[in-house]
């Protein structure tokens, strides 16, 4: 890279702003990808976070695709589920939406419904009992409500048995835990619990989280098939939850967007560079360069500024994210920074390869030519 | 090494027709020796040149260093660019220096395209600038350089591989008459010390007098030689 690098720092004009464009296409990427990461965790984590490899949903008709909303599960399909061969535990999990006041304030919350002694609360449930309710730190925080206090969930009054330190949250809610006896005299979705129960007498929960010794897909068809059920896994049953499926979609269009539109940018600017470079190629060749050298220099070029540009957004990206944490959900992690560094890097390059290919086709004859 | 041109034609395509730029011309220049190559513009000067240099194949004749048949129709472009950075050294019409690189990098550019590090042809680089006249430009870019500076920059250029064979193409066009007589004096004075076989276009007859030879070209044709000197 002798011409190469001498070159960007002789134009460091355009040099500059090439590194602003990749530098701020980079940050956008690499922010938006820690934004889905994080909304997609205020969405889930209730569900991805459960300490259980499958969930069963009940679905009105049995072709439905999974819906947190619209799944209730009964007493006997519980059973079906817990003695199949190969499940090593199956839990009812009561799921709804539902406004939380505390003396404080108000706010919604998503009421997890769990069975007595169940590890689906972190940290298990000694101190879940009935006529109580256990807090995440997110639900403790938006009803500013602390052990002891008295909390109503759906018109009943529990008394907070404790606050758990975890940020587990549901479709953008804090999550608070209550025995499944109260999750169901609350009323699964949150309505007047009479009708529901009166609908269907039997319904003990939303889902059945589920621990399968080896996930064998021919067992839980033929549990599916017998009980009425339909089972995914854990990840699957984020799409059953109707703000991520919404978020998630329009979130990763806008980043597939955003790396197509870098790979064109990155792609224009090394045409009208290479373009503008081909009279020295020229003089290059008649010098006595070789293509594949003109090639190394011109990729090595890309590559530095492809480099030093998605190294600072990524950094821009990881400072604005830790400033903003407070702020906006945003969840910094290698799959977040590391994936969209690369693939920044490896689409620019080959939108730079494509322009510099050029190169091979410019005639030294040219450099004989004054000018 | 000698330098033979055998037989050169040159056809250009031009629209459906073609175009006869060097037509049947045969030149040798031995080693150490200068010989301009004279015609009125148009009539395939530089053509030839290219074609001496491998820039271009020729449509029919070959190009010998030596024995060797260097540049031939059908001729590998590969080939051709690694002849020309072992074996010749080109000056352009325009000196067509690098603009990012400093008087003394683009000596030491020739050593990286035959990879090896440029620090090794330093020493070598200092000593030809100081015979161009620019030892204390050495650290200048080609815009801080004046035209004359730059051109025999350029001239220091095309000599660092020590070449068997220097082209030079119009390298006083630019440069009035006492400037263009000192640049092919040097020229003519560089070849004779590194022995290169050298060739210099020129479509003006009075700043030859220190070359050794003459050739006229007309309608890509070599015409017969009268004597320069006719006293
Ligand atoms: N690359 C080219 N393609 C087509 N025709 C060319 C090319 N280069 C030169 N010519 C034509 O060949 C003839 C000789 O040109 P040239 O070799 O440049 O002459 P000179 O250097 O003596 O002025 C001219 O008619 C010119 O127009
Ligand atoms: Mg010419």
């Amino acid at each position: 890279m002798f011409v190469a690098l001498r070159d960007l720092r002789h134009a460091r004009g355009r040099f500059a702003l090439m590194l602003v464009v990749i530098t701020l296409i980079t940050f956008l990427v690499t922010f938006l990808a820690a934004l889905t990461a994080g909304l997609s965790r205020e969405s889930t984590s209730a569900i991805t976070d459960l300490p259980a490899d499958h969930l069963a949903f009940a679905m009105p008709a049995p072709t439905d695709p999974p819906e947190f909303t619209a799944s209730s599960v009964t007493a006997d399909q519980w059973r079906a589920w817990a003695e199949t061969p190969g499940v090593r535990s199956a839990e009812p999990l009561g799921v709804a939406m539902t406004r939380a006041e505390s003396p404080a304030t108000t706010a919604s919350v998503t009421a997890l419904g769990v069975a007595p002694g169940s590890a689906v609360l972190p940290g298990g449930s000694p101190n879940l009992a009935a006529g109580t309710v256990v807090l995440s730190a997110g639900a403790a925080q938006a009803l500013s409500a602390g052990a002891g206090d008295t909390i109503t969930l759906a018109g009943q009054e529990l008394r907070v048995g404790a606050v758990r330190d975890a940020e587990v949250s549901f479709a953008h809610t804090p999550v608070v835990w209550t025995t499944l006896a109260d999750w169901q005299s609350i009323g699964a979705r949150g309505g007047d619990g009479a009708d529901d129960r009166a609908d269907a007498p039997d319904t003990v929960a939303t889902v059945i989280a589920l621990t399968l010794d080896s996930p064998a897909t021919g067992a839980i068809a033929t549990t599916d098939a017998t009980a009425g059920t339909t089972t995914v896994t854990t990840t699957q049953a984020r799409s059953a939850i109707g703000s991520f499926s919404a978020e998630n979609g329009s979130l990763t269009t806008m980043q597939v967007f955003l790396l197509v539109i870098s790979a064109l940018v990155v792609g224009a600017f090394f045409t009208v560079w290479t373009i503008s470079r081909a009279g020295e190629v020229a003089v290059l060749k008649a010098l006595g360069a070789s293509t594949g050298y003109l090639l190394r220099d011109a990729i090595g070029q890309a590559v530095v500024v492809l480099l030093l540009g998605v190294g600072a957004g990524t950094a821009l990206a990881v400072a604005g994210a830790a400033l903003l944490s407070d702020a906006v959900p945003v969840v910094v992690t290698p799959a977040t920074t590391a994936l969209p560094a690369v693939a920044l890097i490896g689409l620019g390059l080959v939108g730079a390869a494509l322009a510099i290919v050029r190169i091979t086709r410019v005639d030294p004859h040219a450099a004989l030519a004054a000018h | 090494m000698d330098l033979h041109l055998d037989r050169i034609t040159l056809v250009y395509p031009d629209g459906d027709s073609t175009l006869t730029a060097v037509d049947d011309f045969s030149l040798t220049i031995p080693s150490g020796t200068t010989t301009a190559l004279l015609g009125p513009s148009g009539s395939g000067k530089s053509s030839l040149l290219a074609v001496a240099g491998g820039l271009t194949r020729p449509t029919s004749g070959v190009v010998r260093i030596g024995g060797d048949v260097v540049f031939a129709p059908g001729g590998g472009l590969a080939a051709a660019t690694r002849t020309r950075l072992d074996q010749i050294g080109i000056v352009f019409q325009a000196p067509q220096l690098l603009a990012s690189l400093t008087a003394l990098e683009q000596l030491e550019l020739h050593a990286h395209l035959r990879g090896r590090r440029p620090a090794t042809v330093r020493a070598q680089a200092m000593a030809l600038l100081a015979e161009v006249g620019l030892a204390d430009q050495a650290h200048k870019r080609p815009a801080q350089l004046s035209g004359g500076q730059r051109q025999r920059v350029a001239i220091a250029r095309a000599l660092v591989g020590s070449p068997r064979v220097l082209l030079v193409d119009e390298p006083t066009s630019a440069l009035d008459h006492a400037r263009g007589t000192q640049i092919i004096e040097l020229i003519t004075r560089l070849a004779h010390e590194l022995d290169a076989a050298t060739l210099v276009v020129s479509h003006d007859s009075s700043t030859l007098g220190s070359v050794d030879g003459t050739v006229r070209m007309l309608d890509g044709r070599r015409e017969l030689l009268l004597p320069v000197h006719a006293d």
